[in-house]
């Protein structure tokens, strides 16, 4: 087995941690163990290395692709896998599906859940749908489908309690 | 505008307190932003990393918490400067590094900092004394709030503010306590520490953050995860996380007065003895040797003396600080000299240290066969 860092030499230091119930392993050669501080327990984490280190299996994946270009920037999987940072916004959309599974990996989960800009596409997305179930719900009323209209009503008020949760946040 | 008339001085700096401050020496939280329509810093062309920073600073500065701000080109800035905020933990090492086409706005009372153009577009930060990481959230949240409406964010409703680095995406969020643990490294436990922290998917980082050693027992934490959760979760699950390694390091310092006293007064009359009288002396010998006093001052074993004094030494015997005072270039053994000078010097006032009685006591009373 090879280092994951070098990939020259054989990988002799084998470390294995939990985060968040993940196993997560890291291999290494004696140089890069003693480069990244391994032997050192204090200034290392190797959830640090993992993330830093842009060499696990899901980094492999996320760069594995061949001569996709984002065609906002002209980023390409070569450059991400050589400095781990993407080149613009859209290269999130362009490298997409390599992208999740190292997402995964990283983080907790996949989706955002935390503040929304307020100006920003969330917030007219909801203005916008709950102004058409607002319609549909007067035209329901209307033609005397109270069915569907109680349907309706409950659907605006979980948009709206979801929307003032956005604004509040 | 010279950075060093605007900077708040060492002595007003270390005379600043908050909550639960003899261990948790700061708390911050920092945001990772972009702009629509720029490549990352790390991939835009020079003007364009001109044109946007020019436009973000200007954007930034316009903040009413911003008013009276610092805000200057990296450019603009000596190597000097930038070092002295790097110690101040101001800005990152990574920004020192930059140059033409990057930028600082730093607010009056340096609460609230922005990198322009680091890894990100912007990386607005909020740091308060003590352990107060909800306040510091609140802060920073309103000041990009009120970002937000002059600035088009990258923001996707799926993965969130699109970062640079896909560890930052999502919120964007770093959440971080910097902690003076020097019992718990006296009594061995703070790998242990380390270990279930990191268990918890949180990161423990050095003084100078990202891949540094931990200078004088000062260790930082910090959230590694920014996506899947609020940034409410993020805060209280680090905040509940700082509270239980307090209360870690207040029973260590409980039971080694309790069971090993004696090494306790060791270190800290032993590292009083070298700051007072030492000549030479390195920037990490000093941390180290501050960090066992700075415990000594809380412990009690110098009445008298205020724990500002050796906080401010903390700051101002880093090399850039040291370097502050003299025109001239000093060498690494001309600093070694003025700092032990300074130390000297300053801790004249400060009388040798005090053991309690009653703990000296058992120790001396054992029989002698």
């Amino acid at each position: 087995m090879l280092c994951m860092i070098c990939k020259q030499n054989e990988a002799k230091v084998h470390l294995t941690q939990m985060v968040e119930g993940k196993i997560k392993k890291v291999d290494l050669c004696e140089e890069c163990s003693k480069a990244k501080g391994v032997d050192d327990p204090t200034g290392f984490s190797l959830a640090d290395l993992l993330l830093g280190l842009g060499a696990s299996q899901e980094m492999a994946q996320a760069t594995a692709g061949t001569d996709v270009r984002c065609p906002t920037c002209g980023f390409t999987q070569a450059d991400f896998k050589k400095s781990g940072r993407l080149g613009c916004a859209d290269c999130y959309s362009t490298f997409s599906e390599g992208l999740e599974g190292l997402l995964k990996t990283m983080h907790k989960g996949t989706h955002h859940v935390g503040k929304i800009p307020r100006a920003q596409q969330q917030g007219k997305d909801l203005d916008e749908r709950l102004k058409s179930l607002q319609k549909r719900l007067e035209q329901a009323v209307a033609g005397e489908n109270y069915e569907e209209a109680a349907k309706l009503r409950d659907q605006i008020k979980v948009l709206r309690e979801g929307f003032s949760g956005v604004m509040a946040a | 505008m010279n950075l060093h008339q605007f900077l708040i001085t060492p002595t007003a700096l270390a005379q600043r307190t908050g909550p639960n401050d003899k261990i948790v020496l700061s708390s911050r939280v920092r945001l990772a932003r972009n702009v629509r329509g720029v490549a990352f810093p790390g991939w835009a062309k020079k003007p364009d990393r001109v044109r946007t920073c020019e436009k973000l600073r200007a954007a930034v500065e316009s903040l009413p918490q911003m008013e009276g701000a610092f805000a200057e080109s990296m450019e603009a800035l000596t190597a000097l400067d930038k070092q002295v905020l790097v110690e101040r933990h101001l800005i990152s090492r990574e920004h020192a590094a930059k140059s033409s086409g990057s930028g600082l706005v730093l607010s009056k009372d340096e609460s609230l900092c922005v990198m322009i153009n680091e890894e990100d577009h912007l990386r607005v930060q909020s740091l308060r004394p003590g352990l107060q990481l909800k306040e510091v959230w609140a802060a920073i949240d309103q000041a990009d709030t009120a970002l937000e409406s002059k600035l088009d964010y990258a923001f996707s409703s799926t993965l969130g503010y699109l970062t640079a680095c896909p560890t930052n995406l999502g919120t964007g969020i770093r959440v971080s306590a910097m902690l003076h643990l020097p019992a718990l490294v006296l009594a061995e436990q703070i790998n242990q520490i380390i270990q279930a922290v990191n268990k918890l998917g949180l990161a423990v980082r050095g003084f100078y953050g990202e891949g540094t050693e931990a200078l004088g027992n000062v260790f930082q934490v910090s959230n590694q995860m920014t996506l899947g959760e609020t940034e409410i979760e993020i805060v209280e699950r680090l905040s509940k996380v700082v509270a239980q390694i307090i209360e870690h390091e207040e029973n260590a310092r409980g039971s080694l007065l309790e069971k090993k006293a004696k090494m306790v007064f060791n270190h800290v009359g032993r590292a009083y003895g070298i700051l007072a009288n030492a000549h030479s002396i390195s920037s990490k010998e000093t941390m180290n040797l501050l960090s066992l006093m700075r415990l000594g001052v809380e412990l009690g074993m110098f009445p008298g003396a205020e724990s500002s004094v050796v906080a401010e030494l903390f700051v101002v015997t880093q090399p850039a600080h040291l370097q502050l005072g003299h025109t001239e270039k000093l060498s690494a053994d001309e600093r070694d000299i003025l700092r032990a000078d300074m130390v000297r010097e300053r801790l004249r006032t400060v009388n040798r240290p005090v053991t309690p009685p009653e703990t000296t006591g058992p120790a001396l009373d054992k029989p002698t066969p």
